[in-house]
């Protein structure tokens, strides 16, 4: 079997025997329709959590401290101009023509006069940055995301998307060289950087929430929505909730 | 003779008057400012103060909360915000409980999002037109804060409030897709659920307290 169908089989396993799970922890959460696997997605947040303390939020501190500013530019230019490649064929995938063709043009000039992605010439330039992925072509045509997971490193994602990351995955920046050394330096450096930018954004977190877990999930599931909807997601929050105000 | 001239003339300058005011009044309505104008001119405003004053940006508590006082609660409908936030248990509380809770939620956001005050250097508000068809009383304004790094995508949710302070009031604030009230809606939700709003406000009061001291602390080291 291919790896990626493999994968789908035992994203669909799971999902059956995890149906069970969210009923069996017997205690009265208050349930949201979006998260059936709330009990089990708590334990693996707690699990990344210090994951993150131990191992990647000093990594990316030490990171931040040691490398001078423009060589963290140019590692985030470098690991964004491979991502450009990836949004260029979603959107095309989408029938987003502006997108697609912005997205390719992007890539063109930033792997040539940008001398492989470590300069950012296009945004200079003016050209806008995208961000797709297969989830969100997924989305777009019509997959819901289905019950939110927490994956154990990863993070928060959904089954649809999760089912879409053996894909999404071999577009990543490390899958581009061929040696497995480098693979993996690849890798640990593209999480090292993207943790790095999200340093202040998760100490913001920590102090903003009441329940971190949710805050998390909640702030994920709308971010993805507005991803897939490209900034103008249809609005179910009711603003006029007659429940809420007093009557006139 | 005198006495006659006297009164023509200030009948005139009555006349001059009431005619300016009658000629002044359309102009005044027509100041009434476009939602994206608006928020524009508030969010650059706040901007420039903030690039201005490195106080501000060193996080400063006072002097952050005076900017957030005099600056910005004029243009939010905190209330609003707060009670959304809250859902069906804000009805039920009485002033005194909404009154705190207001306070709490507003010290909670002003020192979470007073951390990010300190990035400010050479960022720029840009303001995208406005989409077609939307209704006064929930008119979202896009922007973007373009600076070094990714742009980051700020949206404002307003409603219209006609001859009131500069027309236009904000309930809800939106960064990087994440809509607020949304998201705090299942926080408060869940400590309602388990304490009430005594419960939730205290959860407040304790979170409030427990960042001073550790921003304190980190201050000093």
């Amino acid at each position: 079997m291919r790896a990626s169908s493999r994968w789908l089989l035992v994203t669909v396993v799971l999902a059956a025997l995890l149906q069970g799970c969210a009923s069996s922890h017997g205690v009265a959460l208050a349930a949201d329709p979006r998260d059936p696997w709330e009990g089990m997605n708590r334990k693996v947040f707690a699990f990344n959590e210090k994951l993150d303390e131990a191992v990647m939020r000093p990594v990316a501190q030490a990171y931040v401290d040691v490398l001078p500013s423009f060589v963290r530019t140019g590692v985030h230019n470098f690991m964004g101009n491979l991502g450009d490649v990836w949004t260029t064929v979603n959107a095309a995938l989408q029938l987003k023509g502006k997108a697609a063709g912005e997205s390719l043009l992007r890539v063109a000039i930033n792997s040539t006069l940008g001398l492989y992605g470590v300069l950012d010439i296009a945004t200079e330039a003016g050209i806008d940055k995208h961000k797709e992925d297969l989830g969100q072509t997924l989305g777009h045509w019509g997959v819901k995301p289905g019950p939110f997971v927490m994956l154990p490193v990863l993070g928060p994602s959904s089954l649809r998307d999760t089912a879409a990351l053996p894909i999404d995955w071999q577009a990543s920046p490390s899958q581009y060289f061929q040696d497995a050394g480098t693979r993996t330096g690849v890798t640990v450096l593209n999480a090292t950087e993207t943790r790095a930018g999200l340093l202040k954004a998760t100490d913001a977190l920590k102090q903003a929430s009441l329940d971190p877990y949710s805050f998390v999930r909640d702030g994920w599931l709308q971010k993805r929505e507005n991803d897939v909807y490209d900034g103008n997601p249809p609005a179910d929050f009711d603003y006029n909730d007659p429940d809420v105000f007093e009557q006139p | 003779m005198l006495n006659s001239l006297n009164l023509l003339s200030r009948r005139s300058l009555w006349l001059a008057l009431t005619l300016s005011a009658l000629l002044a009044a359309p102009l005044a309505r027509a100041q009434e400012e476009a939602a994206d104008v608006f928020i524009k001119r508030v969010s650059t405003e706040t901007l420039d103060l903030v690039k201005a004053d490195k106080s501000l940006r060193n996080g400063d508590t006072n002097k952050i909360m005076a900017m957030v006082d005099n600056k910005l609660m004029p243009h939010v409908n905190f209330r609003r915000m707060t009670a959304l936030a809250t859902g069906p248990a804000w009805r039920k509380a009485t002033p005194e409980q909404q009154k705190r809770l207001q306070d709490e939620f507003k010290t909670l956001l002003v020192r979470t999002y007073s951390g990010a005050l300190s990035q400010v250097s050479d960022q720029a508000v840009f303001v995208k037109p406005l989409r077609a068809g939307q209704d006064d009383k929930n008119l979202v304004v896009n922007t973007e804060v373009r600076g070094k790094g990714d742009p980051i995508q700020l949206d404002y949710r307003l409603e219209k409030t006609p001859g009131e302070g500069a027309g236009w009031l904000i309930y809800d604030l939106n960064v990087l897709g994440v809509w607020l009230i949304e998201n705090y809606r299942t926080q408060f939700t869940k400590e309602v659920n388990a304490g009430g709003i005594d419960g939730l406000i205290n959860s407040l009061a304790e979170r409030n307290k427990a960042n001073a001291s550790a921003n304190a602390t980190a201050r000093k080291s």
